[in-house]
């Protein structure tokens, strides 16, 4: 008993970190299933949507601001891909990663200058930071409802790619353009479908993350973003439930480790991950399988 | 009903397409032969709007349709099934054909279809929950074909259909070709099998280089010197 009330705090912050991550995560695996592409300012946005948020809810009433932060999210994330992505879609695959590279450090200084370089304060959802009781561990709301939304909205979204028309459309895109535009899919549609997804899950994960925290900066994405970059590359990018998988594993374990004392070493540990996985799989965990027949 | 008029491509800095005229008219299996190179794919790509026109037109019932996306032109019932045969690998057999229909909403008609697709090709019936990349290569042609037929096109372009088939399963396919025009749809092939082609044609093109050299009803054809010498290998 002891020994769950001194462990379970960790194991549900874990999972609640792996939650969030899972949200950005599939973002980037789902751009690259499509587009071959690392979005690299899949984390930048995350960090905008947060700052939408802090904005917003200085004027607005919370569950508006909610509301509006997804939206803008998901015109922000549209408006990149039409701008920045698209015209370069038939250009070397180096060429659109950089301009990725360029869009990420123009949010980030965006953010700069319209914070001023300042610390700004998130809002307080009191909802998701209410103090509940499980097991004899006292934990916050939000703990439980992260993994809770997390899972709902992958169900939702494997559902959407099994079993829909534009599901399906995006399985064909993912495969081959050329064959797809041939069956009357409109490529352009597709792509612009994935990133609302992708942008959306980024929206719901920058709620709950920062929710957790006090302040943000222009850099507060990067290292959830790479973190969760690294779920997706560990899962084996391209496949959402190993985006899901690596993210909670990520998130476990850093908890876990930050439990046994050694929370400098935390980060670290994702990183050596990443290295590791390279190393011995690195096609990922649930890496594309090729069974074409030529 | 398509009717090409001085079609002029350029192609990754070669001018794949000399003026290129061509007719394809109702009822019809319209060949279009020729060497490896000639610019037989260049033209169907050109017709599905793939590949940028530097001059030329492209009529279809009277239709400009030389500059209109590759979504409509498949609206307007021309279908390409592409060299390679290109099935989807991981989806199943059956959502490769439900993907043929991809701009189609009337679901009885799409289920007609189907079964119209699995009565010519009862082995597709059979897989149709496999996923198309487990399909061995003569099954991925069929379903290639089939895929293609969802569409409900008035015009069905083949890219080599028989490449890389056994000569028994390209005899198969070729039976398949003359039953879908016998449904009243209109066929233009192209073919390095040459033989084959002119075969089953109403109608046949010769191209070299870009260009269009001969043409002639297809029986002719095969009784012409300069093609037997160049593409029956007689």
């Amino acid at each position: 008993m002891e020994f769950i009330a001194k462990w379970l705090p960790y194991i549900l912050a874990g999972i609640s970190v792996g939650g969030q991550f899972a949200l950005i995560a599939i973002g980037y695996t789902m751009v690259y299933g499509i587009l071959r592409l690392i979005n690299f300012a899949h984390g930048d946005m995350f960090m905008i949507a947060g700052l939408v948020m802090v904005y917003m809810a200085t004027v607005l009433p919370l569950w508006v601001s909610v509301i509006l932060v997804l939206i803008i999210t998901v015109v922000l994330g549209c408006t990149i891909e039409r701008v920045a992505y698209r015209p370069l879609r038939s250009a070397p695959r180096m060429s659109i990663m950089i301009s990725a590279i360029g869009v990420s450090y123009f949010l980030q200084n965006m953010a700069l200058y319209i914070t001023g370089g300042l610390t700004r304060t998130y809002p307080t959802i009191d909802w998701l930071q209410k103090n509940i009781t499980i097991m004899g561990a006292s934990t916050k709301m939000v703990t439980i409802i992260t993994p809770v939304l997390t899972i709902v909205l992958v169900i939702a979204l494997v559902f959407l790619i099994k079993r829909t028309k534009i599901g399906m459309a995006m399985r064909a895109v993912s495969r081959d353009f050329d064959t797809s535009a041939l069956m009357g899919i409109d490529i352009n549609r597709v792509i612009a479908v994935t990133f609302i997804i992708g942008s959306f899950l980024a929206a719901v994960g920058s709620i709950l993350y920062f929710s957790n925290y006090t302040g943000i900066m222009p850099t507060s994405g990067s290292m959830p973003g790479l973190k969760a970059f690294v779920a997706a590359v560990f899962g084996g990018i391209g496949s959402i439930p190993g985006a899901v998988v690596g993210a909670f594993v990520i998130g476990i374990c850093e908890n876990i480790i930050k439990g046994l004392g050694l929370t400098t070493f935390s980060d670290a540990f994702t990183f050596v991950l990443l290295i590791v996985i390279l190393m011995v799989k690195p096609t990922g965990l649930f890496g594309e399988k090729n069974i074409d027949k030529v | 009903m398509l009717t090409i008029k001085g079609l002029n491509v350029h192609y990754g800095g070669i001018h794949a397409l000399r003026g290129i005229d061509l007719e394809v008219a109702d009822g019809h299996i319209i060949s279009l032969i020729g060497a490896n190179g000639a610019g037989k794919s260049t033209t169907l790509k050109s017709i599905m709007g793939l590949v940028a026109k530097t001059s030329g037109q492209i009529l279809w019932n009277d239709k400009d349709i030389t500059n209109i996306p590759t979504k409509e032109v498949v609206k307007q019932g021309i279908v390409l099934c592409p060299e390679g045969r290109r099935v989807f690998p991981d989806l199943t057999v059956e959502e490769n054909l439900r993907i043929g229909a991809y701009l189609r909403n009337d679901k009885d008609g799409i289920q007609k279809d189907k079964e119209w697709v699995y009565e010519l090709f009862p082995r597709m019936k059979e897989r149709e929950w496999q996923l198309a990349g487990t399909l061995s290569g003569g099954e991925q042609q069929m379903l290639a074909v089939g895929r293609a037929l969802m569409s409900k096109p008035k015009l069905l372009m083949l890219d080599e259909p028989s490449l890389g088939l056994a000569p028994l399963v390209i005899k198969d396919i070729f039976a398949i070709i003359k039953q879908i025009k016998d449904a009243g749809v209109n066929v233009l092939l192209i073919e390095q099998n040459a033989k084959a082609a002119l075969e089953i044609s109403d109608y046949a093109y010769v191209m070299e280089t870009g260009k269009i050299t001969m043409s002639g009803v297809g029986k002719e054809l095969m009784n012409d010197e300069r093609v037997k010498k160049a593409y029956l290998g007689e």
